[in-house]
């Protein structure tokens, strides 16, 4: 049944990303692409991009595109509510202790815990992107010569423009959005 | 103030909020409490900081956490319920429309020449997004996080070992130095 196995994805998305949209990402390449099978390396780029460009918390982007693109409008939802879910609970559970004790120094603590590894998971997920956008391909091991040169530039580019003029990630991805159109079109 | 103006009023702000923002949570956020601390002057500034770390703690996109708490604190679960319906309601219209239209153009020339430009400003957003957060934990110079950090980096790419017991373990790792932590402080406090 695909949309209980969506949704219970989703579910584990939501319950264990911790410090916002990008820590769903290593959690969405370990469900949907290796898990499931329900989504590519390129799919999962797109998704990412797409979900960038667009207004709106981006793990709920994520989860309302991907989940059309895996069972149509009624996947899209179940994947949305999916990742909501967790939230709804647990906030509000914790919300009640808070306004209770007005203190979550354990909860906190564990939290203080939980970012070291959250940051070397987005940076795993990293790799996958990093290396699909400059191989095409995420597998190892990759040989030199297949490497995309535009695609090294570009990515060059962008972050140059991030850490010298503190571009927003909106504005790199129409920056490079706009360059591939025209220089691969040309090409 | 009468209930259902509450209620309206609260949907309406978060529905906005996420339908017009652009940059996720960590943009969303500090409107969020520009609306409610400045604006509608229903929450205090203290107070809201105080959400907005409690919604950072708790899994979940942030966004949506800050406007459960809003809600919740504002019109207790009733309220948590309308500000996550006003939260996710935009995205799920808009991205529901987009993946339409993705499906109907990718396969164009032209729009796979300009995700393909686009996949590689991604990759760059997610290099600067880990190494600005990878420098916050090695500027607090703290031992046990570093190694948590490289650890979990060697473990997750190179062993593949699964997400979930890696968070596991660290928030053992946390859960561990907080209560050292808090043992030490309450020693200290006994001495005097």
């Amino acid at each position: 049944m695909i949309f209980l196995s969506l949704f219970l994805s989703f579910f584990q998305i939501g319950l264990f990303s911790f410090g916002g949209g990008y820590a769903a990402l290593p959690l969405i390449e370990q469900e949907l692409i290796h898990a499931q099978g329900w989504i590519t390396n390129q799919q999962f780029i797109d998704i990412l991009t797409l979900s960038e460009m667009t207004p709106g918390p981006i793990a709920i982007n994520a989860a309302t595109f991907s989940g059309n693109q895996i069972a149509g409008v009624f996947g899209g939802i179940i994947a949305t509510v999916g990742v909501t879910l967790p939230s709804v609970i647990i906030v509000q559970i914790m919300a009640y202790f808070y306004f209770k004790y007005q203190n979550l120094t354990v909860v906190q603590g564990i939290i203080q815990g939980l970012r070291p590894a959250v940051v070397a998971l987005i940076a795993s997920a990293g790799v996958t992107i990093f290396m699909t956008a400059m191989f095409g391909r995420s597998s190892w091991p990759v040989d030199i010569a297949e490497i995309n040169w535009i695609s090294v530039v570009f990515f060059a580019v962008g972050l140059f423009l991030m850490r010298k003029y503190k571009a927003s990630p909106i504005q790199v991805i129409l920056i490079t959005g706009l360059a591939g159109g025209i220089v691969y079109s040309l090409l | 103030m009468e209930k259902k103006e509450l209620y309206l009023t609260l949907f309406r702000s978060t529905f906005f909020l996420s339908m017009f923002t652009f940059g996720g949570g960590y943009v969303i956020v500090p409107l969020m409490e520009k609306k409610f601390v400045n604006e509608l002057g229903w929450i205090n500034e203290d107070e809201m900081l105080n959400l907005i770390a409690l919604g950072q703690s708790a899994p979940g996109p942030i966004a949506v956490n800050t406007s459960i708490l809003i809600g919740y604190r504002m019109a207790g679960v009733p309220g948590a319920m309308i500000t996550v319906l006003g939260t996710i309601l935009p995205p799920l219209g808009i991205m529901t429309v987009l993946a339409y239209v993705y499906l109907a153009v990718r396969d164009n020339a032209i729009v796979n020449n300009v995700l393909l430009g686009m996949q590689a400003g991604v990759a760059a957003i997610i290099v600067n997004v880990v190494y600005n957060m990878a420098m916050r934990i090695i500027k607090q110079k703290k031992i046990i996080p570093i190694l948590v950090m490289i650890a979990a980096l060697i473990a997750g790419i190179i062993f593949q070992v699964n997400i979930l017991w890696l968070l596991l373990v660290s928030a053992l790792i946390g859960l561990a130095m907080t209560l050292y932590n808090l043992k030490m402080k309450k020693d200290e406090g006994d001495i005097k």
